[in-house]
């Protein structure tokens, strides 16, 4: 048994590191969050010129095929620099939903674009009820005669506005079943849900007799469902490892201002009541990683334990990121609470990333049926 | 990174399981809660000892030219867990095998290695540790228990507290002042003290849970021949510094496994208790609290293995090595805290009580985990070495 990264994965974050604080410092973070999508098409070439954008998938669709331990090491390194924009929703969302769903023919279509950095796109999946359940799924796919029209409303579907196609889960008769959606489809309405974390975009899609082609129909019932959550297994993953990679950075920033702001003649970081803090920061983060590691691994392996580990994963990351950032906070006094201060936006998004993909109570409850029910 | 173990792991793993299916005994667990008296019951693990030494597991990462295995810390850990999963009972020489051995192999000299090691790993002289003084705690080198220099021995006076296994021990590894004069880090000397000794005293220390797990050591002018310090005189801080780096190790390995089958037993338990008329089970904030003390049972799991992995890949712990202390002793009593709210008022009856679950073994682990956040380096003493050694904040103290 070993627990710890190879010299390839070593190597792959290391590069990542390198990478992400060179074309994504914090004040490009600043920037892109200020403007209506947070897209840059020149990052994103980069992004696609290294490889980021095809890392999961396979090489016969352009991409480089590694698993999802790398996976996980490289998105790490992303929700470090808070990496903002569509990568997310296009990899680890749109992207893992068409590999789980689709036919080779769909997946060439649609995963080589994405792999060589030509298409965006994202998940749609919650809607008004907010509920991450597949049955609460109501969007309606009725079939027509050149193949389906989506009717409904879609919430919550991260960076909508900057993608090219959408994968939307839908509702034909009892079945829930995926389609992909080009996102300038006649009777498709996108706007924007403003929200805390302005890194990462949140939209409304209202449909209305929304067109699909017979090709762009993916899987129905079972499969359907299987492919969805394999999916956002996946992407629950790839979520937390981002929170591993922006606690890490959150408590390195605490860290140093603990070290550097003095009062009462002294740093900070020398009494107690900080220092314990800055120690609890750790224990938050390794634990976490050590989870999402853990998780990456079994899902890749596709473990019987891997359901349990997404969940075990996921609840104690999303009450980790939040309380690092609060801590951060804490530690930083008054500037903590400015917006000149770059602690708040790891604050808000350790929150967005919480409520995405369900928040620690919801994944106790699934953990619960997994492992207390079946004990 | 791969999880699985490996080949060797596995061979390991099913050959020592085949010998505990063969040789450990199964009631240990009856026996533990059973009336016999705390002598009755060392007997017993003596005996227990004796029979893993005969069967070659004793002092399994010892070197082998010292009896031992040579095991990696993998296998030591797959040792630790196979004995917890099958609910074998603790070598009651547990501290001369964890804590005074390897300190005697890495400081000792070769006549106190051939004198001392065997019977360490037979079980045939037991040892305690003479530590912590009621003056010197957390502050440990603040000790002043005194030893003086008289001609071919040193002539011991002073006091300690907290010493596990005293009353049973043939043997004490005693730190003592050998420099007043000294810094309070330099002026201390490692020495290996006959508990038989004339001026010798053993008092027990009550605890919480009514039982005398531990002993205060009262030394009166206590003649200690000089070839029984161990490595330099006035480097005794070094010594046991590496000692009790072994004892930080060494926990957690065995923990998850303990911790999993009381998880088990409860989650049996909250299906036979009701809260607001339905089993404790299928109540949502019971779902909720269980399944929040599993995901962190499992974390402790990984934290555990992260930090093996990392020392047998690199030599040195990492960062997820040094929160192990904090993160199981405050896991364990938020677990006996649940624990507690899932048996409702039957948690509190005690091994006294006929209608008490399991022989009143919670309201036992619910007072013991008390100790836990204390024992072996507080989680404030826990949090300053993070603080200051893994996050590189300037010293408190």
């Amino acid at each position: 048994m070993q627990f710890g990264l190879t010299e390839t994965q070593q190597v792959l974050k290391n590069s990542a590191r390198e990478f992400f604080s060179a074309e994504c410092p914090i004040g490009e973070v600043r920037r892109l969050m200020e403007t209506d999508t947070a897209y840059d098409a020149p990052l994103w070439q980069k992004m696609a010129q290294q490889g980021w954008t095809g890392i999961l998938f396979a090489e016969e669709y352009g991409g480089l095929g590694l698993g999802l331990v790398e996976m996980a090491v490289a998105l790490e390194e992303m929700g470090r620099a808070l990496l903002p924009g569509p990568y997310f929703s296009t990899v680890l969302l749109a992207g893992a939903a068409i590999d789980a769903a689709g036919n080779p023919a769909q997946r060439h279509r649609y995963l080589s674009r994405i792999a060589m950095g030509e298409a965006h796109a994202t998940l749609a999946v919650l809607e008004a009820d907010a509920s991450w359940e597949p049955e609460a799924v109501k969007l309606e796919a009725r079939p027509t005669l050149a193949g389906f029209a989506l009717t409904g409303r879609k919430m919550f579907v991260p960076d909508a506005a900057a993608a090219d196609f959408l994968v939307c889960a839908a509702r034909r008769g009892g079945d829930l079943g995926l389609f992909i959606v080009p996102r300038g489809a006649p009777g498709l309405a996108v706007s924007p849900l403003p929200a805390l974390d302005e890194t990462r975009k949140l939209y409304q899609i209202v449909f209305e007799e929304v067109p699909v082609a017979e090709e762009d129909f993916l899987a129905i019932g079972d499969s359907a469902r299987e492919a969805l959550e394999r999916a956002l297994a996946v992407a629950t993953v790839a979520l937390v490892a981002e929170m591993v990679g922006g606690m890490q950075r959150v408590m390195e920033i605490a860290v140093e201002y603990a070290k550097a702001r003095k009062q009462f003649g002294k740093p900070i970081g020398q009494f107690q009541a900080v220092q314990h803090m800055c120690a609890d920061m750790l224990l938050l983060t390794e634990s976490s990683r050590s989870a999402a590691y853990y998780a990456a691994w079994s899902l890749q392996k596709r473990a019987p334990e891997a359901a349990a580990a997404v969940s075990i994963a996921k609840a104690y990351a999303s009450d980790a990121y939040r309380e690092v950032g609060n801590r951060a906070i804490q530690v930083h006094g008054g500037m903590g609470f400015t917006w000149e201060n770059n602690v708040h936006l790891y604050y808000k998004r350790a929150k967005a990333s919480e409520l995405m993909f369900g928040d620690a109570a919801y994944h106790r409850e699934r953990l619960a049926r997994l492992v207390i029910d079946t004990l | 990174m791969d999880l699985n173990p490996t080949p060797q792991e596995r061979q390991f793993r099913d050959e020592l399981r085949a010998w505990l299916e063969a040789h450990a005994p199964r009631d240990w667990e009856a026996r533990r809660s059973a009336t016999d008296s705390m002598e009755a019951r060392f007997a017993f693990l003596r005996q227990w000892q004796r029979q893993v030494y005969e069967g070659g597991w004793a002092g399994l990462s010892w070197p082998k030219e010292y009896g031992g295995r040579g095991a990696t810390l993998m296998e030591k850990a797959i040792f630790t867990e196979e004995m917890a999963r099958i609910g074998a009972p603790p070598l009651p020489g547990i501290l001369g095998l964890e804590l005074v051995g390897p300190t005697l192999i890495a400081f000792g000299t070769e006549a106190q290695k051939q004198r001392y090691l065997a019977k360490i790993l037979s079980g045939e002289e037991i040892w305690c540790q003479g530590f912590s003084e009621p003056n010197a705690g957390s502050d440990l080198a603040a000790l002043r228990t005194a030893a003086t220099l008289d001609g071919d021995r040193f002539i011991v006076t002073g006091q300690k507290v907290w010493t596990s296994y005293g009353w049973a021990s043939d043997w004490c590894e005693l730190v003592v002042r050998t420099d007043a004069s000294a810094e309070k880090h330099k002026g201390l000397t490692v020495l290996l003290v006959d508990m038989h000794s004339p001026g010798v005293e053993v008092r027990p220390l009550r605890q919480m849970t009514g039982e005398t797990e531990f002993n205060e050591l009262f030394f009166e002018n206590v003649r200690v021949p000089v070839e029984n310090v161990v490595g330099r005189v006035n480097n005794g801080w070094n010594v046991a510094l590496g000692t009790l780096a072994h004892e930080r190790a060494l926990l957690g390995a065995g923990l998850q496994i303990t911790f999993k089958r009381q998880f088990a037993r409860l989650v049996e338990l909250a299906r036979q208790t009701q809260r607001n008329g339905r089993p404790a089970v299928e109540d949502p904030v019971i779902r909720q609290k269980l399944a929040q003390c599993y995901a962190e049972i499992e974390i402790m799991r990984l934290n555990q293995m992260r930090a093996i992995s990392r020392v047998m890949q690199t030599g040195m712990p990492g960062p997820e090595g040094s929160i192990q202390k904090i993160f199981w002793s405050e896991l364990n009593q938020r677990f006996q805290q649940v624990a507690m709210e899932v048996l409702g008022p039957y948690g509190q009856l005690t091994q006294a009580s006929d209608c008490a679950f399991d022989q009143g073994q919670w309201a036992y682990t619910y007072l013991r985990a008390r100790g836990n956040t204390i024992e072996a380096g507080t989680s404030e003493i826990q949090r300053n070495i993070v603080g200051h050694f893994v996050l590189g904040l300037p010293r408190s103290y």
